[in-house]
């Protein structure tokens, strides 16, 4: 499909639907900062709505039943499973695992999020080939590897639950403080850190608010939705996929797969959420 | 062969919700891949609903669904316990079945 | 299966023997379904040719028809719509999309209890009208139509 005039051009109706909202004067005049407020929000409660009856019948559950049956049904050269990984919980327990993750894991003497955490069980159980998943480790229109799909059953085993990332171990809460300083750290071209964005209140790009990830209440909308159904192309994207999408938007470097660094931001994201509901894989534009 | 259908099929008063999730590409034909190739249109077809042994939804689909669809039907007289059989062809000729039963 | 009979989704090659012999089930759904696909509906280019082949080119608008799409798709690659009939003895519906290169999207017949109505997702190449016809047991057709707007893209979430 020609996508480009097609968004152009919505773009410009947009625009057009703005400055007609902007003209009519208000009954009431309201101080200039609220002026401008009801056509933003008029168009974020219609998707907030729509929204809502995408996630009702969210082709996520089909990511997640692929997922489950690997999970649950295959077997490694020598016979293994991942009845034998230990996500935290103990053996082949994922009730909960998930919004119980980054945590120390004595086995490999490092702390580890849920996606490095299952692509470790992967290789170690079940076969795959670590240089293989690096290969491709995000999903894309032709594939969304069977990692992701696991990843996808395990969050979802964690559907409606509080986050509880543990920070005893004394390398649970180092990760977080160096999660917490790359967050604020300033580089790159345009001398941005996540803090740029992700650092204050009420900040926006184009018609999408930005949550402030230093509040508890506002870090969750980080973690929410994530595994999540892209509606572009129709895959599923991981947490790991999103944080190096974000290293792109400040044209850093990117990240190789499953990095310390990117478990270190979780820890820091995640640890800051503690405490609110988790709903699962959710759908994203 | 196709990933399993997702369904399901609950009683709200007299009347069966029934919702279908599809594990599908949908191709349009029209998008074309990294090399400039263009993806051929492979896409479902045709889809019928039995509930309790009668067909109640028999149709067809074209490359307008989106991928991965989702399908919502309503069916009156439906009781707890009918069987919902859903089946779904493409263009291709794959095809899919799966059932599940009414909820109370 | 009478109602079912009556369908906006007859192809051409469709004939009255498989009808019959899928309403005494001889036939297995898989060969009735192949051989009914309305191919020349749902290559057609434009509304005009959609409609025509599926015997709706004369189509009354009509307000019994109810369309719930987004005034405003976040993404045009899903679409969520639902859509009802309130016109009496509605045995047949069908989505299109006025805009996209195949407009017609799908046609679903409605028997023994399924109410005429039906939720789905489409893909819209651009902002276009999104057209629903109905088609009543006695042969009739009637058409509504609502109009969403697709907006560029944000970033990931």
């Amino acid at each position: 499909m020609k996508q480009r005039p097609s968004m152009l051009a919505a773009a410009a109706a947009l625009t057009a639907a703005f400055a007609v909202q902007a003209q009519q004067p208000p009954k009431k005049a309201p101080p200039p900062a609220k002026a401008a407020a009801p056509a933003k929000s008029a168009i974020s409660e219609e998707f907030e709505k729509f929204r809502e009856v995408l996630e009702e019948d969210n082709p996520a559950e089909l990511f997640e039943a692929r997922g489950e049956d690997i999970w649950k049904n295959k077997k490694g050269p020598d016979g293994a499973s991942m009845a034998q990984c230990d996500l935290g919980l103990g053996a082949g327990v994922v009730k909960g695992a998930y919004v119980r993750m980054p945590r120390w894991f004595a086995d490999v003497g490092k702390v580890m999020d849920a996606e490095r955490r299952v692509v470790h069980c992967m290789v170690k159980y079940l076969g795959y080939k670590e240089e293989d998943i690096r290969k491709q480790p995000f999903s894309n229109v032709n594939k969304t590897p069977d990692h992701v799909s696991v990843i996808t059953y395990v969050a979802g085993q964690s559907r409606n639950m509080k986050i509880a990332v543990p920070q005893k171990h004394p390398q649970e809460r180092a990760t977080y403080e160096i999660g917490k300083e790359i967050f604020a750290y300033r580089a790159g071209p345009y001398d941005f850190a996540c803090a740029t964005c992700h650092g204050n209140d009420d900040m926006r790009i184009r018609t999408q608010d930005l949550p402030n990830l230093r509040k508890p209440d506002q870090a969750i909308r980080a973690y929410q939705g994530w595994p999540g159904y892209r509606m572009t192309g129709g895959f599923m994207l991981t947490q790991q996929w999103r944080m190096n999408d974000c290293f792109r938007q400040q044209r850093f470097p990117e990240p190789t797969y499953l990095s310390d660094t990117i478990t270190a931001l979780l820890t820091y994201m995640t640890v800051t959420a503690n405490g609110q509901l988790y709903k699962g894989p959710g759908i994203k534009r | 062969m196709a990933d399993p259908m997702k369904i399901r099929a609950q009683m709200k008063g007299d009347t069966a919700d029934i919702r279908v999730l599809m594990s599908h590409a949908m191709e349009t034909g029209q998008r074309k891949d990294n090399a400039g190739n263009t993806v051929p249109a492979h896409y479902i077809q045709s889809i019928t609903i039995d509930v309790g042994g009668k067909r109640v939804i028999q149709g067809q689909t074209g490359t307008s669904v989106s991928r991965n669809p989702v399908f919502g039907f309503r069916v009156k007289g439906a009781k707890a316990g009918d069987k919902v059989v859903i089946h779904w062809e493409d263009n291709k000729g794959d095809k899919r079945t799966d059932e599940t039963t009414v909820a109370g | 299966m009478d109602a079912l009979r009556r369908t906006l989704l007859k192809g051409a090659g469709a004939t009255g023997a498989i009808a019959a012999a899928m309403a005494a089930g001889v036939l297995t759904p898989s060969r009735v379904l192949a051989a009914d696909y309305n191919r020349a509906a749902f290559e057609a280019k434009d509304m005009a040719g959609a409609l025509k082949n599926i015997g709706a080119a004369g189509a009354a608008d009509n307000s019994g028809i109810v369309i719930k799409a987004p005034d405003i798709a976040e993404n045009g690659a899903v679409v969520p719509v639902d859509v009802a009939s309130n016109i009496a003895n509605t045995v047949s519906l069908a989505v299109l999309v006025d805009k996209n290169p195949l407009p017609l999207s799908s046609a679903f017949d409605f028997a023994n209890g399924a109410l005429p109505e039906m939720s789905l997702r489409l893909k819209m190449g651009q902002t276009s009208l999104v057209e629903v016809v109905a088609k009543t047991a006695d042969g009739k057709y009637y058409r509504a139509k609502k109009e969403v707007k697709v907006t560029v893209g944000g970033c990931g979430g």
